[in-house]
């Protein structure tokens, strides 16, 4: 059976009673509540996919924030602050929702911090114009809900209860994106080079945002199992590609892959291979904004360590107070 | 009151308001991603959302009243430095978190006091703008208000940097209630607040408010004046580079 093999964190086998209790409950589609036993791997899988995710929207936050004081209007600039606010707001209740299974949010922000733990490889990349803006909303933004909606049918509660309305404002911002670039690839020539080129440069590292292919990938099949994840990474791939190409044609920008094309047997397009040496590159630390992105949450943290601190003494205080 | 088409006064006074929304607001948005922590980062954000809604709208009302077609838009990126109308605290950098609270703090609390009284205006777009702005505001004060006492009422360096923000920050202050001829002129046909009674309250409730924090004011120091003549400080000509760049270096494109 499946779940057989599974060790607790002391390094003792699971109860088979429980674990096929467990396995049936998530096989009749019931979704796992904080309360409920859960075995230790799955609490574990689910801490680092969720902490990662959390921590993704949080420095997701910087490369489009790079551009709020730049916005060229001022309705873009209201939507670009209202988009980046999202995201911290999705970071809010991804870390809230990790905490239900036993961590704390000090926790999870310490392992980001210290590099133990990973986020999306995709902000790591620098957004030097404009039409960066669209690209991320249209291609990054639109990968993320590829990857999200059938999270908000995941097994665990709390997790697909907050992708609902995470997913809800990711197609807010998905067509934000598409819009600034359909106005870009319509404006004068300066403004369609910009468009290009942020396709040329989001293209390839969107498409690495759902992961290694599924003949690499380790953790796939158990999460599967789980009902964590329901469609492979490739797949999931493959059906943004087929999905964005169209997009593109219709802003009259070009793809930056010569083999893309349509496969009439299959009626998928095929693509041309993906540099996976640099997707391993940017994981481990390598990718052209690695460092700063860090040092940047690093330094909002220390700076903002004398006012969490202010916040605690004078919480701590008033409760004083009330007791006297 | 109806008719304002050729009244340069009002036009000048709304590009005052939005001015000084608007150098608000782009400050604040300094913050969005680099906050203390999140729920900061994310009401930050949202003041700053708050402030820059209300500049598009006093510069819509501005624009209705130019003599040629012209938009919310040219108004906020198209006017030099000397152009711009916000008294000078509006435009200082965003400084350490104790800095932006408490001048997020005066400016909120003349806020209020300025909606309240402009929701009367006889000059129903600037009343429906104020009445608009008012219930943000009110929320904004709450906010911002607790924090100068969280800062000054915690720790020794919360304080110590709240005391010294406010020796920084209180010179800029008068100039918040600083009128002109053409603003006297708008007062006197019941378009706009009366600003010495706004600076009366206003006194009134902020030196209360930093006394129970137990700040102290400073005696002396360099008192602000200029922005409502276009005077400004070195901070705004930064600004409105980073700000304009794109409608600057690619003219008469749409966004």
């Amino acid at each position: 059976m499946y779940s057989q093999g599974l060790t607790d964190a002391k390094g003792q086998q699971e109860p088979a009673e429980l674990l096929a209790a467990f396995q049936a409950k998530i096989d009749r589609e019931e979704k796992i509540e904080p309360r409920d036993w859960m075995p230790d791997a799955y609490r574990k899988t689910l801490i680092r996919q969720m902490s990662q995710h959390a921590h993704s929207e949080i420095v997701g936050q910087l490369p489009e924030g790079n551009w709020i004081t730049r916005a060229p209007t001022l309705n873009r600039k209201m939507i670009l602050l209202a988009k980046v606010q999202d995201e911290a707001g999705h970071g809010l209740y991804i870390y809230s929702a990790t905490e239900t299974l036993g961590v704390t949010r000090d926790q999870l922000t310490d392992e980001l911090l210290s590099g133990k733990a990973k986020y999306s490889s995709i902000f790591n990349y620098p957004t030097p114009s404009w039409a960066d803006m669209g690209a991320i909303g249209w291609l990054v933004d639109g990968a993320a809900i590829m990857n999200q909606v059938p999270l908000c049918r995941a097994s665990y509660g709390p997790y697909a209860r907050s992708m609902v309305r995470i997913c809800k404002e990711e197609s807010f911002h998905q067509r934000q994106g598409y819009e600034i670039m359909t106005v870009l690839a319509r404006g004068s020539k300066a403004q369609k080079d910009m468009a290009q080129r942020a396709l040329n440069r989001t293209w390839w590292p969107a498409l690495m945002m759902f992961g290694p292919s599924d003949k690499d990938s380790t953790h796939s099949a158990q999460s599967m199992k789980w009902k964590i994840k329901r469609f492979s990474n490739d797949e999931l791939r493959q059906k943004f590609i087929d999905a964005t190409v169209p997009q593109a044609e219709h802003l009259g920008l070009t793809i930056p892959d010569p083999e893309l094309k349509l496969n009439p047997e299959t009626g998928h397009y095929d693509h041309g291979p993906i540099d996976w040496d640099e997707f391993i590159q940017v994981l481990k630390g390598n990718g052209p904004c690695n460092k700063e992105r860090l040092q940047a949450r690093i330094d909002a943290h220390d700076k903002g360590a004398w006012v969490r601190e202010a916040a605690n003494v004078y919480q701590q205080k008033q409760q004083k107070r009330e007791v006297a | 009151m109806t008719g304002q088409f050729n009244n340069p006064a009002l036009h000048s006074y709304l590009l005052r308001l939005a001015d000084t929304s608007l150098t608000m607001g782009q400050r604040l948005a300094e913050w969005c991603g680099h906050g203390p922590y999140l729920e900061e980062d994310v009401a930050l954000t949202n003041v700053s959302l708050d402030l820059i809604g209300h500049a598009n709208i006093f510069y819509q009302l501005a624009a209705e009243l130019h003599e040629h077609p012209i938009t919310a838009d040219d108004l906020a990126f198209l006017r030099d430095a000397h152009e711009y109308r916000n008294p000078i605290i509006t435009e200082l950098p965003k400084g350490d978190f104790a800095y932006t609270t408490l001048k997020q703090y005066f400016i909120d609390v003349f806020n209020v006091h300025l909606y309240q009284a402009l929701s009367t205006s006889s000059y129903e777009p600037l009343a429906l703008a104020a009445k608009k702005a008012l219930m943000e505001v009110k929320y904004h004060r709450k906010r911002s208000e607790a924090w100068v006492e969280r800062l000054s009422l915690s720790t020794e360096e919360a304080k110590t940097r709240s005391q010294k923000a406010l020796f920084d920050l209180w010179f800029y202050t008068p100039e918040l209630f600083e009128t002109d001829a053409a603003m006297d002129e708008l007062f006197v046909q019941g378009v706009i607040a009366d600003y010495t009674e706004i600076k009366t309250i206003w006194h009134q409730q902020v030196e209360a408010h930093l006394q129970h924090c137990q700040l102290t004011l400073p005696e002396s120091g360099w008192v602000a004046t200029g922005g409502l003549q276009g005077e400004h400080s070195e901070h705004l000509g930064y600004m409105l580079a980073e700000m304009q760049f794109l409608q600057r270096a690619y003219p008469g494109c749409e966004w």
